[in-house]
């Protein structure tokens, strides 16, 4: 971390960039916030660990409104956000300076409390030093340990790679945490039989409070005025009056973010009645690759879409109907 | 002080439930909010916080407050029955219940709001005593005792026994209904839970925000506060969404709008957030523009215009469900924290 701050600062001094957006240290130890460090002085509490989860792409968007260059800190799966963002110009590279900072997984605090650990007053493990095996935790009612990895959000379980995308220099190692292929629980849903998947988005779905978290965090949902917020629109934002309105809801964010989604698991992440909502954009990209080869949002900025592409390979809409 | 052996607790939902509906904390699809109680229900009492609140027992977040329907050229009205039927809530924490005072002076006082009385009449609460809080908890810091609910009945849980003591006379009544199933807990007893609350309490001092300093926030803090530079960094990371005005069991703000089902219109209202760009929009047309603007409400509601208007009473209750909740990790402590240093940095 040292590092990455005595660079941030040189950068700041030197006026090569005008601001940083980078993570401030929070007041427990696992509670870092995304912020902007305006000077070298405000750097003092500038922090980068394993809880600094927050996928920072999405505020280059306003950042790139200010004047001059804005220096963001991206993971290596933050860099296909950015990257997409480019893609629908949303955000301006000549702006941006991007330190791809180096992870090697990222935490999730609401965790804790599945695993038995409550009363958290202070965190070891956490500082992306070293091979990053093992967790322990200062707690009100004694100390508690856990393997690193089961304290890590659901994507970092299926990582996308080391490798940053899009950067203009990067500090700190990075290391692949993934286990597993990330269709695996796209493809148990497919398994379920109709009733069975019906009842599983029915019970996942039915715990939405329309808090708009999964929206706002998502950085392919940057429309400057959502649908779901028109107060023209009838029920804009608020409750859901019919247990049918929260399905539509995740439904239409779905296919509004279909294609250009990639993957960056921000919506799960934010979800504070923790529904994997991921699923639903992951279900997309399995049929994507299906149906028009392998596409990875993201993956850089010149590529056209599939679903904003026509071959005469392409799949017919038919498929709809033969494959059930 | 009544007293019965834990692996009561099925019969004693069973019991309750045959008059009544029962509120209980509920596991579904692996989270814990309060839902209704039957056989099949997963309770979880053990749970120290539900996602939301249980504000939404007296306050749903959506509810129909009449029915438009037309027929021919007639259009009649409808307006939807207020709750008649008895209910229990089981299990709220001391600081809930201290949020129930909140949402009192606000729909109980002139005009009142009569779905919510309603549904306040016919409510009875149970609250449980804190076991293992948590480090988001800072209900100290408003005063309130976890160890000692202040309800219609409070319960306490240890080990192998489920501790009853009736508060009201609404607790009384329902006392009467359960007793077949409790006996009298004597001095060892009692003794015996006051070792478990002491241990729950030196907890608490241990807790990082139960001291957490309110000074300077009154109701006579209006223009210095709302006028402070800090609010210009502080809000940057917020996102706009509503997870701390949704999970929160004081925010009380509500929109009211129309639902056409095809042939009927539906009067609803549901909670609203002030987090949001529409917010208040209704009345004027003449809204908060920025998101620091709506960003400061939230806080300048909670801790100045609330006690400004309610006799010094905080619209905060140190559930912490904010502090573990915000996607950005932004949360009242941090806004309070961050007027501290500022003001001790003059």
């Amino acid at each position: 971390m040292q590092e990455l701050i005595t660079r941030i600062k040189e950068l700041l001094a030197d006026k090569t960039v005008d601001r940083a957006i980078g993570w401030r240290a929070g007041d427990l130890g696992y509670n870092p916030e995304p912020a902007y460090f305006n000077s070298v002085e405000d750097m003092d509490n500038f922090v980068y660990d394993g809880f600094c989860g927050a996928n920072l792409s999405k505020m280059m968007i306003e950042a790139a409104k200010l004047e001059g260059k804005t220096l963001v800190c991206l993971k290596p799966c933050d860099t296909y956000s950015f990257n997409q963002l480019i893609k629908e110009h949303r955000v301006d590279r000549e702006k941006t300076y991007i330190i791809g900072v180096g992870c090697k997984g990222k935490l999730d605090p609401r965790k804790l409390e599945e695993l038995g650990i409550r009363g958290v007053t202070t965190v070891k493990g956490a500082e992306l030093e070293g091979d990053c095996e093992t967790l322990k935790f200062d707690t009100v009612y004694g100390e508690k340990e856990c393997a690193y990895s089961d304290l890590m959000l659901e994507r970092c379980h299926v990582c996308k790679g080391k490798e940053h995308k899009v950067f203009d220099e990067v500090i700190g190692e990075s290391k692949d945490t993934s286990t597993g292929d990330r269709f695996d629980e796209v493809a148990a849903i497919e398994a379920m039989s109709p009733e069975e998947k019906f009842a599983f988005f029915q019970a996942e779905l039915s715990k939405c409070i329309r808090c708009n978290a999964c929206r706002n965090a998502c950085p392919a949902c940057s429309c400057r005025k959502c649908v779901f917020d028109s107060n023209k629109f009838d029920s804009a934002q608020k409750a859901n009056t019919v247990s049918f309105e929260e399905k539509m809801f995740h439904i239409i964010r779905a296919f509004h973010v279909a294609g250009r989604c990639t993957d960056c698991g921000e919506c799960s992440r934010v979800c504070p009645q923790g529904i994997p909502l991921h699923l639903f954009n992951r279900k997309f990209i399995k049929d994507i690759n299906e149906f028009y080869g392998e596409y990875q949002a993201g993956e850089d900025t010149e590529s056209k879409a599939p679903l904003t592409n026509f071959t005469f390979d392409d799949v017919e809409p038919s498929i709809v109907g033969e494959r059930g | 002080m009544l007293k019965m052996p834990k692996s009561n607790m099925t019969a004693l939902f069973r019991l309750i439930n045959e008059n009544q509906e029962l509120f209980v904390p509920v596991k579904k699809a692996n989270q814990v909010n309060f839902g209704l109680w039957d056989d099949e229900a997963e309770v979880s009492l053990e749970t120290l916080k539900t996602v939301k609140s249980p504000k939404d027992v007296f306050f749903p977040q959506s509810e129909t407050l009449y029915t438009c329907v037309k027929d021919g050229k007639k259009i009649s009205i409808k307006p939807e029955e207020l709750a008649s039927r008895d209910f229990v809530v089981f299990g709220m924490k001391p600081c809930d219940v201290r949020a129930v005072d909140v949402l009192d002076r606000v729909f109980l006082t002139e005009p009142c709001d009569s779905f919510y009385k309603a549904r306040r009449d016919h409510g009875t609460i149970v609250s449980l005593a804190c076991g293992e809080p948590s480090v988001s908890c800072f209900c100290k810091a408003f005063g309130i005792d976890c160890t000692e609910p202040n309800a219609d009945a409070a319960i306490w849980l240890t080990e192998d026994s489920l501790y009853w003591k009736a508060m009201t006379e609404k607790g009384e009544k329902l006392t009467e209904t359960v007793k077949s199933l409790f006996e009298d807990a004597d001095a060892a007893d009692e003794e015996k839970l006051d070792a478990v609350k002491e241990t729950t309490k030196a907890i608490v001092e241990k807790l990082p925000y139960s001291n957490l300093s309110l000074e300077g926030w009154n109701g006579d803090a209006l223009t210095e506060k709302f006028n402070s530079p800090v609010w210009e960094e502080l809000y940057k990371p917020c996102l706009a969404c509503g997870t701390c005005t949704f999970v929160c069991p004081t925010c009380q703000c509500y929109d009211i709008k129309d639902y056409n089902t095809g042939h009927e219109i539906k009067r609803y209202r549901c909670w609203d957030s002030c987090m949001y760009s529409d917010f208040t929009m209704m009345a004027h047309g003449n809204n908060r523009t920025t998101q620091l603007q709506r960003f400061r409400q939230r806080f300048m509601h909670k801790l100045v215009y609330f006690p400004a208007n309610n006799d010094g009473m905080y619209s905060c209750v140190g559930c912490g469900r904010c502090v573990d909740k915000c996607p950005s990790s932004l949360n009242i402590v941090k806004v309070i924290k961050a007027f501290e240093k500022q003001e001790g940095d003059k």
